[in-house]
């Protein structure tokens, strides 16, 4: 077996990882491009939402390079991701590729489907030592997102700009190696020491912000036009609603965003009453958090077509104009271009270091850029 | 306590009319409905509305602007689920608060929670709650919902018979029409129904001699079981009914061609037309046209397209 899976952020870095300790064959697909994009478009249904088509264009160029095999998570509902891995089996069938295809339903699917699924995944392996390599792995997942939001946060702040990404870099890949749980917790230990070595200046008033949104676009670099190194480049420090290991893990308390789905519901449960399936609730509920912690602003990220999204984009307003906090939407599709985005954000920058400066009226300017 | 209730006239009106007429007077409401949709109302919607909205709900703000000055509330409950192990759509699940943030000058949104997700306790206390917005008698609110039902089974039955939904409503006769040809018509009954926003596709196709059926004609237990032939069952309820249908028509070929309406930026459409489109191709037993509507759709684009289908059926025929 060759198995593939699509990429996510960091996704292909906690698969090979896993893969690796179960001993099956893979090939990570080739890193997201714009030709990738563009396979999908040509295959994908045309109003499905960007995540499928990248996903697909991911799927084809995997099965060009020699994958036999598919892996794809399931869903029950309501938001179209429960039903990609069919739609994308049928689609790359019907453009004429040979392969099975592997569809891991979350256990709440029914129990078993999911062990003889991850049985099919780890051959001659026991439930045990699965479940072992699961937890493993996982928590080594967990240690790359704590990284990442050390990076989101303090990038801003550095004295050297390109320090912080440079030194993300490091940690991850002083992370890859590490099998044991042991090896894990002293990787974990050496690869937060490389970013605390960054020279910052605390003392820089940086703008806070919040960013929300659809969790394959804030996730996914290619696709959010690596939105955050951008802005913390632009001297704005960063809180994110979703990351990996909080999305994928079985958890309702989100260790590393902090705050559980509880907290975020009753945040939300003024202006969206219900879950609405994908992260709609989520956006809704971090925004008020945000609001209510004082952030400069919050942005927002979502595919044209999201459902979950489009009704929280239909509410921030009512948030932004409650709690006098500037909102930005960005609606991201296949035809989106980096440019445009960059704009945006410079005009939402600008905003919201005025408004900064007026609250704080008599102290020194905000330094941005 | 609430006195004059409105109704829009879109969305799950066209599923549900009777059973929600039913149970509002029997707790004692005066309803208001909204008008049939115009180029006012999708105006009035659009206006409001987020622009990346499917055009469904937009039309469904022109609505509750309409009803503003007549109606003391507005009746839109959260149609969270209606089966077991099933959703409808998240814009369902989310529409009382999409419905409250579009303008504050609206009269207050009355929400019942369906979930039949939650079991018969939690759905018959949800039930009661809102009940209290009119009596506090709570036999009265059930017998309010038991008369629902049984307007709702009625309702069914008529559709069953050949009715459109809006013709059951307004107490219309079955008629027969004698057309030399047959339509399947699938799709979101506020696409199929509403004869504003689909250039009144049903009338046009009878006058011009076809016969009209419809998903909302052939029984749920039918649905349900032409559904199941999916690769993994659907956990949108509605789409369920949709794809039922087409896989329906394609295999006993009761109809001699399928015209599937979807709507522009729907997300449950823009899978399940991949479904139906490659089940088609595969059976090759029955054309399929599938025929997207939006807010700009140009009319003479969409009608000629639609002449085109029915001259190539009945080509196809001789
Ligand atoms: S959350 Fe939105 S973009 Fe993501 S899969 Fe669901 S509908 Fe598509
Ligand atoms: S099913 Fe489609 S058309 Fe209907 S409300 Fe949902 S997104 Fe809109």
């Amino acid at each position: 077996m060759r198995a593939t899976f699509p990429h996510m952020g960091k996704l292909d870095m906690v698969m090979s990882d896993l893969f690796d300790r179960t001993g099956i064959g893979y090939i990570v697909p080739p890193r997201t491009t714009t030709k990738t994009l563009q396979l999908g478009v040509r295959y994908a249904p045309e109003f499905a939402c960007l995540p499928l088509k990248v996903t697909i264009g991911n799927f084809i160029e995997a099965l060009e390079a020699g994958a036999d095999t598919l892996l794809m998570a399931g869903g029950v509902g309501p938001c179209r991701f429960g039903y990609y891995a069919q739609i994308q089996e049928c689609v790359i069938k019907e453009a004429g590729y040979d392969f099975d295809m592997i569809i891991l339903e979350p256990p709440g699917a029914g129990y078993r489907l999911f062990i003889n699924t991850l049985k099919k995944l780890a051959p001659g392996k026991s439930i045990l030592e699965i479940w072992q390599i699961i937890k493993i792995g996982f928590g080594k997942a967990r240690v790359l997102d704590e990284l990442e939001k050390y990076a989101l946060k303090y990038r801003a702040y550095e004295v050297k700009r390109g320090d912080t990404t440079k030194a993300y870099k490091r940690a991850l890949e002083i992370m890859r190696p590490a099998i044991t749980a042991d090896e894990i917790a002293q990787a974990r230990e050496e690869a937060f020491l490389v970013l605390e070595a960054v020279e910052k200046d605390m003392q820089r008033p940086c703008l806070k912000m919040g960013i929300i949104g659809e969790f394959y676009v804030l996730l996914e670099p290619f696709v959010n036009f690596d939105i955050e190194e951008y802005l913390g480049n632009m001297g704005v420090s960063l809180e994110r609603s979703v990351y990996l290991t909080d999305w994928i893990g079985p958890s309702k308390e989100n260790p590393i965003m902090g705050i559980s789905d509880k907290e975020v519901a009753q945040a939300a449960k003024p202006y969206l009453n219900h879950f609405v399936g994908g992260e709609g609730l989520p956006s809704v509920g971090h925004t008020v958090i945000y609001a209510k912690e004082g952030f400069d602003g919050v942005l927002h990220l979502f595919p044209f077509t999201c459902m979950p999204d489009i009704i929280a984009k239909s509410i921030l307003p009512q948030i932004s104009r409650d709690f006098d906090l500037p909102t930005l939407s960005l609606v991201i599709d296949e035809q989106t271009g980096k440019a445009g985005v960059i704009t945006r954000l410079e005009a939402f920058i600008d905003l919201l270091a005025n408004k900064r400066k007026q609250k704080e009226f008599g102290k020194s300017p905000v330094l941005v850029g | 306590m609430c006195a004059t209730i409105g109704v829009p006239q879109a969305l799950l009106y066209y599923k549900y009319y009777p059973q929600w007429e039913a149970f509002l007077k029997g707790l004692g409401a005066e309803i208001v409905v909204s008008s049939a949709t115009t180029k006012r109302t999708i105006n009035a919607g659009t206006s409001l509305a987020e622009n990346e909205l499917c055009l469904p709900v937009k039309v469904f703000f022109g609505h509750l602007v309409e009803l503003r000055n007549q109606v003391d509330a507005l009746f839109v409950p959260r149609v969270v689920s209606v089966e077991n192990g099933a959703y409808t759509c998240p814009k369902f699940l989310g529409l009382p608060d999409l419905a409250r943030s579009i303008d504050s000058s609206l009269p207050s949104v009355l929400d019942p929670t369906f979930n039949r997700r939650l079991g018969r306790k939690k759905f018959y206390e949800a039930l009661l709650d809102f009940g209290k917005h009119f009596t506090n008698k709570k036999y009265r609110i059930l017998r309010a919902w038991m008369m629902g039902l049984s307007a709702q089974r009625v309702f069914q039955r008529k559709l069953e018979s050949g009715l459109t939904p809006v013709e059951a409503i307004a107490n219309a006769e079955v008629q027969t029409y004698k057309g030399n040809l047959k339509i399947g018509i699938a799709g979101h009954p506020y696409n199929i129904y509403d004869s504003y926003i689909n250039l009144n596709l049903i009338k046009r196709l009878r006058e011009w001699g076809v016969d009209v059926a419809t998903t909302e004609m052939i029984p749920q237990r039918t649905l349900e079981h032409e559904a199941s032939y999916l690769p993994k069952r659907l956990f949108w309820s509605y789409e369920k009914e949709v794809v039922g249908s087409v896989f329906h028509w394609l295999r006993n070929k009761s109809v001699d061609g399928i015209i599937y309406v979807l709507s522009f930026a729907c997300g449950p459409d823009s899978l399940i037309q991949v479904l139906l489109e490659s089940e088609a191709k595969r059976r090759g037993s029955l054309p399929l046209m599938s025929l997207v509507i939006d807010e700009h759709s140009g009319e003479a684009g969409m009608i000629t397209r639609v002449e085109a289908f029915v001259d190539m059926l009945r080509w196809r025929k001789v």
